[in-house]
Formats: structure tokens, C-alpha cells, sequence
């Protein structure tokens, strides 16, 4: 076989491994047994553990948006505007995306050195030879926390994304502060709300199964860690865009 | 019921004898990953109270043979009964009853790094089979006394050595009362006090609590220890001497080759092989 039918092969296979994971999430999620404390204690660290992260990277996106924006709209006229031009593309789009590329960098990684170390370590098996469900101990709790957290995090990055730009709209803009919360509440309709709340459900999933996923399957000792983990984050970024393209485009479709 | 290769005499209430069915039993089980063949037709039973030690050198395909045993795997082609039922095409679900009477210690012990020792060791009583607390505290307490190591309950497994890491392995493999207790490699890489020590508790359990063993190692001098001592209670001291003739035939040994079964017999009759692969690997 040639190089190139080897790597679509490896490919399909892939694929077929991680749909394969998807659907025993989903069956495990709504089957006994639960693990609640696991599902409790990956809440915490997924929900406040990336929580420093996302309100950096929210506030700091805010407020470059107003920078950058502010120079934009100079030329029209339409300073005032900033606080529009803020909240629709927080809202809409960076919330989400900036928060999905967090969880990817932070907890894709996270998850896949940890389930990759004890793959490697033979604590996987161990966990099955002593009657556990790895997919309903480890993944299960995972993928929920990362499922409902992300959301969550959005929003909060969605808010201190949008101060951000008021600090700058006021301060370096010198747009009234009024005229910036109008702005904000006139750029936004119900459908971007859904949208932007809709998106970060589906990124958390992807993020959160794609660590599990490369994890689960780490061969190779340390070496095969340090690759999972690679993996993990890169996959896991560019599944975040993807994932945004797709869902906006079906959004778009149905909301608007 | 499977097809035992290896079958012995009980007494019965009445004094008559009966065949003793195996707990264990593989029947020309084969498989091959990525078109290399790692077990090659292998056959063995094992009986309640005996010991199998699977010899063979790295690469033989001897850590395979548990992995099959727990359903960690499954057999290309072949059969598995454990306690009589056939393991291999058995669902996740039903896999996790029959490993309920089944308990591994793994290479390096695999021990959770998150969880202390005291929670390794009662893992599937607290987490699976949801115990009291108190309960599992009393058979965590239990049998890490057993094997020596009541005070490091509260201990991480990063703040153990290699031997006391193996020996939380086992004490959670036990903590369940399982019939069949799996080592793999359990004493390699530990010095020979070390490997004393964890043999002297394979010895202790396969006497004392009737545990069914299959040991795999390519440590001769730890394979022949268990094979042929036992453990005998003198009053409240437990002392692990040499085992007389009937005792010692109790160990089987199972040297594998290139995934085929190379000797099978007893500690006896290994040492008199004359197969010159079998020489060289005992010299």
C-alpha cells in the first residue's frame, strides 16, 4: 500500500475511534452507574480552574477590540459605535472561540496528560481489571464538566470582554460612558444571545472528547504523553474553528 | 464447561474421590496483533489452590495470557472459562462480574497516583461495591497488615519504594477476597530481599486464603520459591518453609516461546528438561 492510502486508512480509523467514543459518552452518560464525585470534583477544576485564564483573555480581547475598532470607526464618523461593534463580536463570536481555545490549550492538555499517563502506567487497565468503567469514570465526568462549564465561561468572558471595552471607550476613546451601554444593548438581538450560547456547548463536548480521546489511546511511555498532549491542543484548536465555522453557518440558517 | 488439560482428585463427603474442575482454563487460544502472532494455539487449566508460573522471555507473549484472562483482550481464536464460565465473548458489562473474583497486580504495581494507599487498597470496596466506610477501613486495615504495611495507610504512592509499591498492589488485588489472583512481573526490578518479601506473600496467600495463582515472571530464582515452599500457621506466627513433595506438585510451570508452549510440568521435572532452549533459559 502506498504511503498515502496508509495515511487516509490511519485516518478513517481515527475518526472511527472517536465517533466510537462519542456514542459510549453519550450512552454512559444516561446509564448508571455515576460516578458523582468525580463528576463534582472535574466541575471545579475544569469550571474555576480555567475561570483565570478565560477573564484575562476576555478582558484583554475587549479591550484591543475597542483599540483597534475605535481607529476603524474614527474614519466613518461613528466613534459612538464602539460599544456595538464590542458586544456583537464578543457575543457572537470571539466569547465563544477565545473560550473553546482556552479550553483546548488548558484543559485538552490537561486531560490528555492525565489520561495518557495512566494509559501508559497501566492504571486504565487496573481501573477495569477492578470493575470500573474507564468511559463512565473518567471520560463521563470530563466531557460533562467541559459540556456545561463552557457556557459559563463564555459568558463571563462575553461580560469582561465587553468592560474591557468600556475602559478603553472611556478612557482612551473618550466616548461617554452611556453612549458605550446603549451601544452595547443596541448591538445586540435575541438570536446573537442564542448563538453565542448555543456554540460554547458544542466546543466544551469537542474540546473535552478529543483529550479524552487522544489520552485513552496514548502508547509509548513519556514519549507517547508528550505526543498525546501535542496532539490533544492542536487538534482540539483547530476542531474549535472548525466546529465555529459549521455551527454559525447552520445558526445563520435557522435563527436569523 | 471447558475441557480441563489438567485434572485432580478431591475427596468427597463420602469419602470417594471427584475430578476437581478448574477455575482457570484456556483452550487453543491464539492471537496476533498487527499480523504478528503472539500466542500460538495455548492450552492450560488451573485448579482451585494450584499456581501456574508462565516463564518465557520478554516478548513471549507471557503478560498477554492475563490480559486474555481479565478481558482485557480477546482471543483471535480459541476459548476462556473462568470459574466455568466462558469469558471471551463476553460483554464489558458481564466481564465486570467474573473480574469481581478475579485480582491483578500489575508491573509496577499501576497503582493510582491520585489516591493514597489506604484508598488504592479499598478502591473497589468503597467506589464499586459501596461499602460502609467503616467496613472498608477494617479490611483495608486487614490486609495491608497482611502484607506488612498497616502504616502507610495515609501515604501517597510516590512516597514508596518499588517493593512497597508491589506490595499495596497486591493488598488491593486481595482486598476483595478474589478466588484467582494474576501477578505480572511482580518482583522484577526489585532487589532479591525485596522479591522475598513479595514471594513469601504469594506463598502466604495462596496457603492461607486459598487464593488460585497465575504467576508470570522470567525470574527463576522467585518462580522456584513459590513453587516450592508454603505457608504453615504455628500458633499466631505464620511461617513460609519448603513444601513437601505433594505440595510442590501443586506449582505448574508453563514456559512459552515465541507465543507456543514450549514445557509444561512441574519444578521437578523443569529442572530436568533437556530441551536446549529450556537449558539456556534456566542457566
Amino acid at each position: 500500500m502506498t504511503p498515502m492510502v496508509e495515511w487516509l486508512k490511519a485516518a478513517v480509523l481515527e475518526v472511527q475511534e472517536y465517533v466510537r467514543l462519542q456514542g459510549a459518552v453519550v450512552r454512559a452518560t444516561f446509564s448508571r452507574p455515576f460516578y458523582y464525585r468525580d463528576i463534582v470534583e472535574q466541575f471545579d477544576r475544569i469550571g474555576l480552574g480555567t475561570l483565570t485564564v478565560v477573564v484575562l483573555t476576555g478582558f484583554f480581547t475587549g479591550a484591543v477590540l475597542a483599540l483597534q475598532s475605535g481607529i476603524t470607526l474614527d474614519q466613518f464618523g461613528a466613534r459612538p459605535f464602539v460599544g456595538r461593534l464590542v458586544s456583537a463580536t464578543m457575543v457572537k463570536n470571539l466569547g465563544p472561540v477565545l473560550t473553546g481555545l482556552m479550553l483546548a490549550g488548558r484543559v485538552g492538555s490537561g486531560i490528555a496528560a492525565e489520561l495518557g499517563s495512566m494509559a501508559v502506567t497501566d492504571q486504565i487497565n487496573a481501573l477495569r481489571a477492578l470493575g470500573t468503567d474507564p468511559i463512565r469514570k473518567l471520560v463521563v465526568p470530563r466531557v460533562l464538566a467541559g459540556f456545561f462549564m463552557a457556557p459559563v465561561l463564555t459568558v463571563i468572558a462575553n461580560a469582561v470582554g465587553i468592560f474591557g471595552g468600556w475602559i478603553i471607550a472611556v478612557l482612551q476613546l473618550r466616548v461617554a460612558s452611556s453612549v458605550y451601554w446603549t451601544s452595547v444593548v443596541d448591538g445586540l438581538y435575541l438570536q446573537d444571545a442564542w448563538m453565542g450560547l448555543i456554540k460554547p456547548f458544542l466546543l466544551g463536548f469537542v474540546v473535552t472528547t478529543i483529550g479524552c480521546h487522544e489520552g485513552l489511546r496514548t502508547r509509548g511511555g513519556t514519549q507517547g504523553v508528550g505526543r498525546a498532549t501535542t496532539s490533544a491542543v492542536v487538534t482540539a484548536s483547530v476542531a474549535v474553528i472548525a466546529v465555529d465555522f459549521f455551527t454559525t453557518r447552520l445558526l445563520i440558517t435557522l435563527l436569523y | 464447561m471447558p475441557q480441563a488439560s489438567h485434572v485432580s482428585v478431591s475427596e468427597t463427603p463420602s469419602g470417594a474421590t471427584a475430578p476437581q474442575a478448574p477455575v482457570l482454563a484456556l483452550e487453543h487460544v491464539s492471537l496476533a496483533f498487527d499480523g504478528k502472532q503472539v500466542l500460538r494455539d495455548v492450552s492450560f487449566a488451573l485448579l482451585p489452590g494450584h499456581t501456574k508460573v508462565v516463564l518465557g522471555a520478554s516478548g513471549s507473549g507471557k503478560s498477554t495470557i492475563l490480559k486474555l484472562v481479565l478481558g482485557l483482550l480477546r482471543p483471535d481464536a480459541g476459548r476462556i472459562f473462568v470459574n466455568g464460565e466462558r469469558t471471551d465473548t463476553m460483554g464489558e458489562h458481564d466481564l465486570m462480574r467474573v473480574r469481581g473474583d478475579l485480582g491483578m497486580v500489575f508491573q509496577e504495581g499501576a497503582l493510582f497516583d491520585s489516591l493514597s494507599v489506604a484508598e488504592n487498597v479499598g478502591y473497589r470496596l468503597d467506589t464499586e461495591m459501596r461499602l460502609p466506610a467503616s467496613e472498608v477501613r477494617e479490611r483495608v486495615d486487614e490486609v495491608l497488615g497482611f502484607v506488612g504495611l498497616r502504616d502507610f495507610l495515609d501515604r501517597m504512592p510516590s512516597e514508596l519504594s518499588g517493593g512497597q509499591r508491589r506490595r499495596v498492589a497486591i493488598a488491593r488485588a486481595m482486598a476483595t477476597k478474589p478466588g484467582i489472583l494474576l501477578y505480572d512481573e511482580a518482583t522484577t526490578g526489585l532487589d532479591p530481599i525485596t522479591a522475598i518479601t513479595v514471594d513469601r506473600e504469594m506463598v502466604k496467600l495462596r496457603d492461607l486464603e486459598q487464593v488460585s495463582s497465575v504467576i508470570v515472571t522470567h525470574q527463576l530464582r522467585d518462580a522456584f520459591y513459590v513453587a516450592t515452599h508454603e505457608a504453615v500457621r504455628d500458633g499466631a506466627e505464620v511461617r513460609v518453609v519448603p513444601a513437601d513433595a505433594a505440595k510442590a506438585d501443586e506449582a505448574e510451570f508453563i514456559m512459552l516461546r515465541e507465543g507456543v508452549i514450549a514445557f509444561e510440568g512441574n519444578a521437578a521435572e523443569l529442572r530436568a528438561a533437556t530441551d536446549p532452549y529450556i537449558r539456556t533459559f534456566l542457566s
